[in-house]
């Protein structure tokens, strides 16, 4: 009898171990990390700085290739593709927010949407760029570049963007780092709404605990490992 | 090339200075082309519009001395015209002089000696054919600035013949940056002797000439070599002889090798500009291709920023070398606008941009996608 197939959406990491560096300099930086997370999950990973924390989206992100373990992203074992390959998938499936937005400075907000689906491919834009403005509250300035936004008007522009391509991952590094209390509680509010809307998986890493509540779940890195009860 | 456009838009201040730059170098080139077509002209247009395929200079003759050096005598120019895959073979003559006018200016003249019944004979534009009177000599155009008309005298220096304008040729006609006389041949031979009105000539001079001027039959090549060791003489194709013309290799040369380090210093500034653009601009490189974006994607949008730069610039360059070159032609300058001249330096100008800009851009595919993370893992 043949097994049945599961069908593993979200991102599933299992024994995830990365080393960085050579010869006496090497580093642990992910310690056979386990992590699973579903569709329309909002997972914030919390801990100090040099946890680990930027390498576990490195991971799930197909930026690097762990040295041990899994990464499966929608049934897809991302870890084992080609970097070619890879950058078809991240493209296609996997959405970045980068800290303070890191738009394109000679794009308007709108055309940072714009490029996401050149990017991508003009098939896979799935999504109209200006309803997605206007759903995180950016319509009106749509026109504007970088430089003209506030920092959580550019956190709105990335979030918008890293959505375009209606991923099945979103990977969020530090999103609130450049903003004040006010706007760091918009714009995780917005992420979590725009995670539970979209049915995406998202995984948030951050500095601010005052953000956490937001969050479906909470997980601790520290030395690349993750707390124990959430993994 | 989403991008691309955009970024030329929002980045056109650096992109136009840069672009002002290579405009620059395209003026420059445009200029260099037409003084080095125009310095061409000078000094062997009177050779280029010969019917000639190769020139049969006396044995052992240098290239650089050739047409001032060389004698031959006619025994070879009869030996020359037996050979196999020569259609014509016939005396040239070829003397640099000075004389004056009849009211007392000064001309320089290179004094082109042919029989006129040979296929050397030229075709005048206005006046009579060359041989109607034994004194009578057809002009280049160019000497029209010198004041000379049909019916003037020009008595030579020394020697005291005088020779009558009897008719204008239709193009410029020079050799070694002096307008062209054509003349009988006897005529010439008596100039060449030194011999005045009333002197007597020595009569072997009445068989010598520079060169034998050769044509090949049509389809035909002449076998060089075979014919010197026959006729006891030292061909070179009509090309080759140009180096003959009295400083043609030296002004060709160097203003090739200005024009050679003016595309290297192109294509040096656009990859310049474009590595410390693309340097500049790493940071949102690496952000788009931690987004997914293919190394193809980043390179054709590079390229095609320097493509559009370069183009839009040496078309600026070419346009405005173009019109000031145009003020230039009509003055005592050598120069001249040469449109596949032209065409190719600027040609040259993107292809070499285009390789410095590629070796600049490809810098984009060692983007670490992790430098969007901010590289910290």
């Amino acid at each position: 009898m043949t097994a049945p197939v599961v069908v593993a959406a979200g991102l599933t990491l299992s024994g995830v171990t990365l080393r960085l560096g050579d010869g006496d300099s090497i580093v642990t930086a992910l310690d056979a990390v386990d992590l699973r997370v579903r569709p329309g999950e909002l997972v914030a990973v919390v801990g100090p700085s040099g946890a680990g924390k930027s390498s576990l989206l490195a991971v799930a992100g197909a930026l690097t290739t762990p040295d041990e373990g899994s990464v499966v992203v929608d049934d897809v074992p991302i870890g084992t593709l080609g970097r070619a390959a890879q950058a078809r998938f991240r493209r296609s499936r996997i959405g970045f927010v980068f800290q303070s937005g890191n738009l394109i400075p000679a794009l308007t907000a709108l055309d940072q949407l714009r490029l996401a689906v050149d990017i991508a491919g003009r098939g896979l834009g799935t999504r109209d760029p200006l309803e997605l403005l206007a759903e995180v509250g950016m319509a009106d300035k749509a026109r504007r570049r970088p430089h003209e936004l506030s920092g959580g008007e550019r956190q709105r522009v990335g979030i918008a963007r890293a959505l375009m391509t209606s991923p099945t991952l979103l990977l969020v590094d530090e999103p609130t780092a450049a903003l004040d209390r006010a706007r760091s509680q918009e714009v995780v509010a917005l992420l979590a709404r725009e995670t539970a809307r979209s049915g995406v998986a998202t995984v948030m890493v951050t500095h601010d605990h005052d953000v956490l509540h937001h969050c479906d779940r909470v997980v601790e890195m520290v030395d690349g490992r993750l707390s124990p009860q959430d993994t | 090339m989403f991008l691309a456009w955009r970024e030329l838009r929002f980045a056109r201040s650096r992109f136009v200075l840069m672009g002002g730059v290579v405009a620059l170098i395209a003026v420059l080139v445009v200029l260099l082309s037409g003084l080095s077509t125009g310095l061409v002209n000078d000094g062997v247009s009177g050779l280029q519009r010969l019917p000639v395929t190769a020139f049969a200079f006396a044995g052992g003759t240098k290239t650089d001395s050739a047409f001032s050096r060389s004698v031959i005598d006619q025994s070879q120019v009869t030996a020359w015209r037996t050979r196999a895959g020569v259609a014509d073979a016939a005396p040239f003559g070829n003397q640099l002089v000075n004389g004056k006018t009849g009211r007392g200016l000064p001309v320089d003249l290179a004094l082109f000696g042919v029989e006129p019944d040979s296929f050397l004979a030229p075709t005048v534009a206005s006046g009579a054919a060359l041989g109607t009177t034994a004194d009578g000599i057809v002009i280049s155009p160019t000497l029209r600035a010198a004041g000379l008309a049909i019916g003037d005298v020009v008595t030579l220096d020394r020697i005291g013949t005088r020779l009558t304008v009897i008719g204008v040729l239709a193009d410029q006609h020079t050799f070694g940056h002096v307008d062209v006389a054509y003349v009988p041949l006897r005529t010439w031979q008596q100039v060449h002797a030194g011999a005045g009105p009333g002197d007597a000539v020595r009569p072997e001079a009445y068989q010598e000439a520079t060169a034998v001027a050769l044509r090949a039959a049509p389809g035909r090549t002449i076998d060089l070599a075979a014919g010197d060791a026959a006729a006891g003489t030292t061909s070179m194709t009509r090309d080759a002889s140009f180096a003959a013309s009295p400083g043609y290799t030296a002004e060709t040369s160097t203003l090739t090798l200005i024009q050679v380090f003016l595309y290297a210093i192109s294509a040096l500034v656009v990859g310049a500009f474009f590595t410390v653009w693309t340097i500049q601009r790493g940071h949102e490189l690496a952000v788009m291709r931690a987004m997914g974006a293919s190394t193809r994607y980043l390179l054709r949008d590079g390229l095609t920023q320097a493509f559009v730069v370069l183009v839009a610039s040496t078309l600026v360059g070419l346009g405005i070398g173009v019109a000031g070159g145009g003020l230039l032609s009509g003055t005592s300058m050598p120069f001249a606008l040469s449109a596949p001249a032209i065409t190719l330096g600027g040609a040259l100008l993107v292809v070499l941009g285009m390789i410095g800009a590629g070796a600049a851009v490809v810098r984009v595919t060692r983007i670490d996608p992790l430098v969007a993370l901010g590289g910290q893992r």
